[in-house]
């Protein structure tokens, strides 16, 4: 029961690793970009973890209730804005992405290199 | 006990989302599954408390993202090439870091551990201090808007450059937008198709306007400009897909867009510098008004709007970067 309590600890390198091997082995460069966003998925499933505590609730105050426990805001406001900085940041890759496209008309990183050495 | 199975069950569904993205070779359904996978994550995080960042997660990843991702696909290609070479290595690095840092997860706290490091340092001081100095019952909008205004406008300018970054890399260097080759908005869009005009025409509304009560109650419930700018976007960009691209520039054109962008990033700055014009530092709202408290919430509601109108013109003009970039070609 106590390791239960691992849970997440265990799905998180899981999830990083997933990612991160999706970039590594694929060639393609959205599948790529697709890899990055869930290894930044498993990084926030690791901060979000952490501010979880027992008996609390979303950092909401509650009036005229001071006995009330809350979850830890801070790994909260970092991960929130993480959020839609990683949207914008995606967004940058794709648009690299198309541009590449374009230019070699193939989006096959092992393509894209032999073109390079020709 | 029940949070926990149900905490432990959406994971196991995560994992298995997870591993469904990366073996499948064909995009489109990848990008879908991801779409799942960020919805599955939000529910996740919002059993772990932390209603805002699942709020954002479930507009942005699922919604946007989702989008952007298939507005790549059809610029690129939606198939993926047979991988070569490399994955038994790849899967050997992977594997072997998922073994060491599972083994240093025992080290960890239990989930929900009062006594856990990460419970005794700042955290009960903001919990605190929010009531006394800032007074908004959203401690997570406290930090994010007060107590850390700085960093957020740090944040606030990367998304800012990622925009000008997509615009500079997509944009036809006419300097005029897509105005210019737009198709006729009758061409274009779902609108020929009964059931998502319908339940369209009965979405976008209730989208956009949640989107607005997120960004002005944020002080008090989950919300605020990330997640308003978030929503607001997700519900115009399902405009665009519906009634094509035309209408939605007809609502807010890139001229507006791009007002939008630089309006939402002076306003924070503009409300930064007040703090120092009237005497204390930058990004102190106390001294915004002769009561430091109703300072406080002025600053905040301030810098909220800033962010909101940032954040909706950034990821909208980059909806629009990919649309007029696929109408070209």
């Amino acid at each position: 029961m106590e390791l239960l309590g691992l849970y997440n600890y265990w799905v998180f390198p899981v999830l990083l690793m997933t990612g991160l091997y999706a970039i590594m082995s694929r060639a393609n460069l959205i599948k790529k970009l697709i890899g990055l966003s869930m290894f930044q998925a498993a990084v926030f499933l690791l901060y979000i973890t952490m501010d979880k505590i027992e008996g609390g609730t979303a950092p909401i105050l509650q009036a005229g209730n001071p006995e009330q426990l809350y979850s830890n805001p801070l790994p909260q406001v970092l991960i929130l804005t993480a959020i839609v900085v990683g949207i914008a940041t995606l967004a940058l890759g794709l648009a690299i992405v198309v541009r590449i496209s374009e230019t070699y008309g193939t989006i096959e990183e092992d393509e894209i290199q032999g073109q390079d050495a020709e | 006990m029940v949070v926990i199975v149900f905490e432990i069950f959406l994971l196991t569904l995560l994992v298995i989302t997870a591993v469904g993205i990366v073996r499948s070779r064909d995009l489109f359904s990848a990008v879908m599954l991801l779409g799942l996978f960020s919805l599955q994550i939000a529910v996740i995080f919002f059993i772990l408390d932390a209603a805002d960042v699942a709020l954002t997660e479930a507009a942005v990843g699922a919604g946007v993202s989702t989008v952007l991702l298939l507005g790549a696909l059809a610029l690129t290609s939606d198939r993926e090439a047979r991988p070569k070479g490399r994955r038994l290595l790849a899967l050997g690095v992977a594997s072997i870091t998922a073994l060491i840092l599972i083994y240093a997860s025992f080290d960890q706290p239990r989930l929900g551990d009062p006594q856990a490091p990460v419970h005794q340092h700042v955290a009960p001081w903001y919990l605190e201090q929010t009531p006394k100095q800032i007074d908004v019952p959203n401690v997570v909008t406290a930090i994010l808007a007060s107590f850390r205004g700085y960093d957020t406008l740090g944040e606030l300018f990367v998304i800012f450059t990622a925009g000008i970054g997509v615009l500079f890399l997509l944009a036809d260097g006419s300097g005029r937008g897509a105005r210019s080759q737009l198709p006729s908005a009758e061409a274009q869009g779902l609108r020929h198709h009964l059931i998502p005009r319908v339940v369209g025409a009965l979405l976008v509304p209730f989208i956009v306007l949640f989107g607005l009560y997120v960004q002005f109650h944020g002080d008090f419930g989950p919300g605020g400009g990330f997640q308003a700018g978030a929503l607001v976007s997700a519900g115009v960009i399902l405009y665009a897909l519906i009634e094509g691209e035309a209408s939605a520039l007809r609502v807010l054109s890139f001229r507006a867009l791009a007002g939008m962008i630089a309006a939402g990033a002076l306003l924070y700055t503009g409300v930064g510098l007040a703090g120092i014009l009237r005497g204390s530092q930058f990004l102190d709202y106390s001294v915004l008004l002769a009561d430091p408290i109703a300072g406080q919430h002025l600053g905040i509601i301030l810098i909220e709007l800033g962010v909101g109108l940032t954040v909706t013109g950034v990821l909208l003009t980059i909806f629009h970067a990919f649309a007029a970039r696929a109408q070209k070609r």
